[in-house]
């Protein structure tokens, strides 16, 4: 709804208690999930947060391990920016942006061992299943990181393995196996503004921020952090936004159910 | 032998047959088909007398010369700046129409609009290949700083101003904030953070609500319920309030 606001204007209404769509500081909009939307992926959904919309599919396909892991399967994620998404969004190969998006998704699942990588291997050194996840933005009103980390942490919980005879995987009948997931790794991206923290921004307040971190945490434990925007920030101010962030996933893990 | 096929203000898809026979006229969003009046916009019906025009209920903002909207730059080159006028065709503010400053060949145009600024103009040419020029001399048309922008249906536009400005003069009144609306379904505000969150609301109120009547009754009486001040309205009406209503004449171009 906003087109464009000032950092002042902004930091006047933060000083209120109040974000320029009325929400409270350490709100979240609406989070609604959706699962099992494509019918060609082993798993899928579709993640809003207000009008922020993402979807996240999983392939599973047969691969050789690598060398030093003969015995683990891997998992691997890649993000599109669609430019449908948003008139900044260019076609093309992915940029800073994507990828950074598509890391921070990958190491959030990744460091929090969620996927039991061993569990995913078929014959050591030689056959094991590689988990694909895909990332493609439909809207863009912010807050990207969070809703691709909580779609594809859907997507994962969704998905099935297809059916395996000898060499071959017979992608068109769909055992009831799931993939192996022990934890839900959820990412909650904190910002800064001033002296206020926020999270779950909308895109004019993604614009101007001081700084951001990711926490990505499963129940009351730190997986992983990122951190975003040209500021740096202290280690107090660290500590409080790993609270918040922690938090807010307790709160997030709960829509998933 | 004329009669009407459809029922006065209902809603029409474009190709619908409104009426038969000659004694109608086919007016805005209608044309004549041999002796059928045929919809050419999806909209309400509208039968006045003889004259059967259609009240578009959605669709991008189509420019005239006259109106007062509000523009993105998008563009600066060597004689003025490009704008975007959230309608299909973009407008060009040349800088003999963009201030009354003398500017030296070859300053940086940026000091006066840059790119991503907003601004009040008002259109005073459009070419028949729709190329549209804007002005910024007159009362009122300047840059934008600060506040919000928000986007409304272009076609909702004169409900959200109302007759002879009452609407938003109401609005202006009971919360206090500054309000510019656009022709082209822009709108620009500023004031105490909650009260613009009260605008943006009551705005989304009257955009949703637009075809109903006693409309400003019922946003008069929704802004007394959330401000909690009694509302007067305003006796006389602003020349502000005035300039921007020149939508509330039927649109006969057709």
């Amino acid at each position: 709804m906003v087109n464009k606001m000032d950092r002042a204007d902004i930091l006047k209404s933060l000083n209120e208690n109040l974000r320029i769509d009325g929400r409270k500081l350490l709100d979240t909009r609406k989070i609604e999930v959706e699962y099992s939307i494509s019918k060609n992926a082993e798993g899928s959904a579709r993640v809003k947060f207000g009008g922020t919309e993402v979807l996240a599919g999983v392939k599973l396909s047969v691969g050789t391990p690598y060398s030093d892991r003969p015995d683990e399967g891997s998992m691997m994620v890649e993000a599109e920016l669609s430019p449908m998404s948003n008139p900044e969004f260019e076609a093309g190969p992915p940029d800073i942006q994507a990828v950074e998006l598509a890391r921070v998704v990958d190491r959030g699942i990744r460091e929090s061992k969620a996927i039991d990588v061993k569990k995913l291997c078929i014959k050591e050194g030689e056959k094991c299943w590689l988990v694909c996840i895909d990332i493609v933005t439909i809207n863009d009103e912010g807050n990207l990181i969070d809703a691709s980390s909580l779609a594809a942490l859907a997507a994962l919980k969704n998905a099935v393995f297809p059916k395996l005879d000898g060499e071959n995987v017979d992608y068109k009948s769909k055992t009831t196996k799931k993939i192996p997931l022990s934890k839900e790794p959820i990412s909650v991206t904190v910002c800064k503004i001033g002296n206020h923290f926020i999270i779950d921004p909308l895109t004019a307040e993604e614009k101007i921020i001081d700084a951001r971190l990711t926490i990505a945490s499963t129940e009351g434990k730190l997986c992983s952090l990122q951190k975003g925007g040209d500021t740096p920030i202290s280690i107090e101010d660290i500590d409080k936004m790993v609270e918040i962030g922690m938090k807010t996933a307790d709160e997030i893990r709960k829509v998933l159910e | 032998m004329s009669e009407l096929l459809v029922k006065n203000k209902s809603i029409v898809v474009p190709g619908e047959e409104l009426a038969s026979g000659m004694d109608f006229l086919p007016s805005f969003g209608t044309y004549r088909d041999k002796d059928i009046i045929v919809a050419s916009r999806l909209g309400m019906v509208n039968v006045e007398g003889k004259v059967i025009k259609i009240t578009p209920l959605s669709g991008k903002y189509n420019p005239r010369r006259g109106d007062m909207i509000i523009g993105k730059i998008v563009d600066v080159s060597y004689s003025g700046w490009r704008v975007d006028t959230n309608s299909a065709y973009p407008a060009m503010l040349s800088i003999k129409d963009a201030t009354s400053e003398f500017i030296n060949r070859g300053a940086d145009l940026t000091q006066f609009f840059d790119v991503d600024d907003y601004i009040v103009a008002s259109i005073f040419n459009i070419t028949s290949q729709k190329l549209i020029d804007v002005t910024m001399k007159g009362p009122g048309l300047r840059k934008l700083v600060g506040g919000r922008i928000i986007q409304i249906n272009t076609n909702k536009v004169p409900r959200i101003i109302g007759k002879q400005g009452s609407m938003i003069s109401m609005v202006k009144d009971a919360t206090g904030c500054k309000i510019i609306v656009g022709q082209n379904g822009l709108l620009w505000l500023t004031g105490e953070p909650k009260m613009e969150l009260l605008v943006v609301e009551t705005i989304k109120k009257i955009e949703d609500e637009a075809h109903m009547s006693g409309l400003t009754e019922k946003i008069k009486n929704f802004l007394e319920k959330k401000t909690g001040k009694k509302i007067e309205p305003r006796e006389e009406v602003r020349n502000d309030d005035m300039r921007m209503n020149r939508n509330d004449e039927v649109r006969r171009e057709r």
